[in-house]
C-alpha cells in the first residue's frame, strides 16, 4: 500500500474544503501541493497527518511516529534554543538520547544552524527558524515529511538551503509532501497538484503538466476575453482553446501559466 | 474611524459583554453587596443561666444554640468549627463572652455592641485578638493568588502554544493526549503550590498571621481548589484564540471571586439576591478552609461541606475542561478512513 490519499473529501462546517482529491506521495519523491489561498492545500495536509477528519476517502500514511510534520508556523518554541527544541522533539518521538545526539548534530550542520544552536528560536531570523522547524520535523527519520508553506515569508537564499535540504531528505528515501504558493518552488518537485477550491485541477510531473495543457497561450496587449487573459509584466497573456483568432504565435508557457488557465477554465466552466 | 470602530466593537462579543456586563457587576456588587456592616451574628448561649440570658442579649445576637449543661470546652468547640460566631458562656459573674475574630467584621460588630453593655460581660476574641484585618485577608489572598496562576497563567500558556502553532505540534507527536494536557498543567500546580507556601509563610512572618490548624488539611483544601482554578484555566485556554482573549476572559472569572467569595465583604452582609452567586465560586470555600485552618484551627470534620463542595467542583471544571482540551488535540473522527500505510 503506498502513501497518499484516494478520493477525500473533507468538510470544514459548510464548506466543502477538500473535495474528491487522489494524491499519492511515494517515497523518496518531493510531491508539491500548489494553490492560492484557500484552495485547500492546509486542510489536506492535515487530514494526512490526523488534525482534521474526512468526510469521505482513504488516507495511506505510515503510523504517527513515522510522520514529521510542520505547521504553517515554523512549529518552534520560541523560548526554546535551537538544540533545546529538537531535543525535545527528539525525546517526544522516542529517540534514544545516543541517535538524537547524531541525528541533531547532523542536521544542525546540514540546516547551517552550528552557531545558533544555543540561540533561542525567537532569536532567529525568519529563514533560521524556517530550517530549524524543518529540521524538528525531520529528526526522528520520518518516512513521511508533510510541510506546511514551509518556504513562505522566507528570503530567497534561505529558501535555496531549505529546498537543498528537502532534496537531500527526498534523495535520502523520505515521501515529502509540501503545500507552497510559489509556483518556481512547485517546478522544482517530482510531482504537483494544483487545488483550486479543494478540487484538484492538475497533477503529475512539472513538465508532463506543462506539456498536457490544452489550447494556446498569446502574448497580447490588448485581450479580447478577460476571462480568459491575466498579466504578465507589462503585457497580457491570453488563452484560447485552439488558436488565436488575431494569428498571434503561441508563447512558451510555464506551471505558472498553466495553473492560472486550469483556474480560469475552472471559474469558466469550460470542460476541456 | 469611529464608524470602524463601532463595527469592530459589534463583532468582538467578549469586548461587547465586558462593556455591558462589568458595569451592572458593578453596580449590583457595589449598590447590594458592598456592605460591611454585620446585622445578625450567630450566637450560641450556654451555661446555667443560659435561658435567661439570651433573652437579655440585644436583637442582633441571633441565638442558634442553647444549652445549660453545656460550658467553656463547648464555646470554644462551636467556635472552631464555625457554627457559632459568638458563644456566652453563663455561670460566673461577669459572663464570659467568646468571640470568633476570624469573622471580622462578626466579632467587630458583636464587640461593639457588646461594650455598650458595659462591665456585665468579660468579652474575650478568640483567633484574632486585636482584629488585625491582615491575619482575615492573609489566608483569603493565598486563594486569590492559586486563583490567579491557576486561570490567568494557565489560560495564557496553553493560548500560546496555540497562536504559535506548536499545538499543532504536539497534536501530531505520537504522545497521548493526556501526557500533553498533563505535561502542561503540572508545571502551573507545581509553581502554584510553591507560591502558595511563599506567601503563607510570609504572611506568617510579615503580618504575624497564626497557622493554628493541620498543614495536611490545607494543603488538601489548596490541591482540590488548584484543580478547581487549573480546570477554569484549561476550560479559558479552549474558548479563547489569542492571549488577549484569555486574559478577558480569565478576568470574568476572577473579578467576581475577589468582590463576592467573602474576602472583602463578608458573605453575611450580602443580600440573597446577591449571594447565591457567592455559592458558585471556588474561592468562597478555599477561604472557608484557609481561614478555618489558620486562624480557628478547624479540623477536617468540622470544614466538610467547603471539601465537599470544592471535590464535587474539582471533577466537574477540571474533568470537563480537560476532556474539552483533548477534543481540540484529538479532532473526533480524524483517525477515521486512515490506514496505516506499509
Amino acid at each position: 500500500m503506498s502513501v497518499g490519499v484516494t478520493n477525500l473529501s473533507v468538510r470544514l462546517g459548510s464548506v466543502l474544503a477538500v473535495d474528491d482529491v487522489t494524491l499519492a506521495t511515494p517515497p523518496g519523491q518531493v510531491t508539491a501541493v500548489v494553490g492560492g489561498d484557500g484552495a485547500g492545500k492546509t486542510t489536506l495536509l492535515r487530514a494526512m497527518v490526523g488534525r482534521v477528519a474526512p468526510s469521505a476517502g482513504t488516507i495511506d500514511v505510515p503510523e504517527p511516529r513515522a510522520i514529521g510534520y510542520q505547521p504553517s508556523s515554523s512549529g518552534t518554541w520560541p523560548d526554546l534554543t535551537v538544540d533545546e527544541n529538537l531535543d525535545f522533539v527528539g525525546r517526544m518521538y522516542g529517540l534514544s538520547e545516543r541517535r538524537l545526539r547524531t541525528r541533531r548534530d547532523t542536521l544542525v550542520e546540514r540546516a547551517g544552524l552550528v552557531d545558533a544552536r544555543d540561540r533561542l528560536a525567537s532569536r532567529l531570523s525568519g529563514g533560521m527558524r524556517t530550517k530549524l522547524g524543518f529540521c524538528m520535523a525531520m529528526v526522528h527519520d520520518p518516512e513521511l515529511l508533510v510541510l506546511d508553506e514551509p518556504s513562505t515569508g522566507v528570503d530567497p537564499v534561505s529558501r535555496v538551503e531549505l529546498w537543498r535540504l528537502l532534496a537531500e531528505s527526498a534523495a535520502d528515501g523520505t515521501a515529502v509532501v509540501l503545500a507552497t504558493t510559489y509556483m518556481d518552488e512547485a517546478e522544482r518537485a517530482s510531482f504537483v497538484m494544483v487545488l483550486e477550491r479543494g478540487r484538484s485541477l492538475l497533477a503529475g510531473a512539472p513538465d508532463d503538466v506543462v506539456a498536457a495543457s490544452p489550447g494556446v497561450v498569446v502574448a497580447t496587449g490588448h485581450p479580447q476575453r478577460p476571462a480568459f487573459s491575466w498579466r504578465h509584466a507589462d503585457a497580457f497573456r491570453e488563452w484560447w482553446p485552439l488558436a488565436s483568432p488575431n494569428g498571434d504565435a503561441p508563447v512558451a508557457v510555464d506551471l505558472e501559466d498553466v495553473a492560472i488557465v486550469a483556474a480560469l477554465r475552472a471559474q469558466n466552466g469550460v470542460e476541456s | 474611524m469611529v464608524v470602524k470602530e463601532f463595527r469592530e466593537l459589534r463583532r468582538d462579543r467578549r469586548t461587547v459583554a465586558m462593556i455591558v456586563a462589568l458595569p451592572i457587576l458593578l453596580l449590583v456588587v457595589f449598590g447590594y453587596a458592598a456592605d460591611f456592616g454585620v446585622d445578625t451574628i450567630s450566637t450560641a448561649v450556654l451555661g446555667p443561666q443560659a435561658e435567661r440570658t439570651q433573652s437579655q442579649l440585644p436583637d442582633m445576637f441571633d441565638v442558634i444554640e442553647v444549652d445549660e449543661a453545656a460550658g467553656l470546652d463547648r464555646a470554644q468547640d462551636l467556635l472552631v468549627r464555625n457554627e457559632a460566631d459568638v458563644a456566652v458562656v453563663t455561670g460566673d459573674v461577669p459572663a464570659t463572652v467568646l468571640v470568633d475574630g476570624s469573622a471580622l467584621f462578626s466579632a467587630q460588630a458583636a464587640v461593639s455592641a457588646l461594650n455598650r453593655l458595659g462591665g456585665d460581660v468579660d468579652v474575650e476574641v478568640l483567633f484574632n485578638p486585636d482584629l488585625e484585618t491582615s491575619w482575615v485577608m492573609v489566608p483569603a489572598i493565598i486563594g486569590l493568588i492559586l486563583a490567579f496562576i491557576g486561570t490567568v497563567v494557565t489560560s495564557i500558556g496553553l493560548v500560546k502554544e496555540r497562536e504559535r502553532g506548536t499545538l499543532e505540534q504536539l497534536a501530531v507527536m505520537p504522545i497521548r493526549p493526556s501526557t500533553v494536557i498533563l505535561g502542561k498543567i503540572t508545571p502551573y500546580f507545581v509553581l502554584a503550590s510553591v507560591d502558595m507556601a511563599l506567601v503563607t509563610v510570609l504572611g506568617m512572618l510579615l503580618f504575624d498571621v497564626p497557622f493554628n490548624g493541620s498543614p495536611v488539611t490545607f494543603a488538601l483544601g489548596a490541591a482540590l481548589f488548584l484543580f478547581v482554578v487549573l480546570g477554569l484555566g484549561v476550560f479559558i485556554s479552549t474558548v479563547s484564540s489569542t492571549v488577549g482573549q484569555s486574559i478577558q476572559t480569565a478576568f470574568f472569572f476572577l473579578l467576581p471571586q475577589i468582590l463576592l467569595s467573602g474576602m472583602i465583604f463578608p458573605l453575611e452582609a450580602i443580600p440573597w439576591g446577591v449571594r447565591w452567586i457567592s455559592y458558585l465560586l471556588p474561592l468562597t470555600y478555599f477561604t472557608q478552609i484557609s481561614q478555618g485552618v489558620m486562624l480557628r484551627g478547624a479540623p477536617l470534620d468540622s470544614l466538610w461541606l467547603p471539601f465537599l463542595v470544592l471535590s464535587a467542583m474539582a471533577v466537574v471544571v477540571f474533568v470537563g475542561a480537560v476532556l474539552r482540551f483533548r477534543r481540540s488535540l484529538t479532532p473526533g473522527a480524524a483517525r477515521t478512513h486512515r490506514r496505516v500505510a506499509s
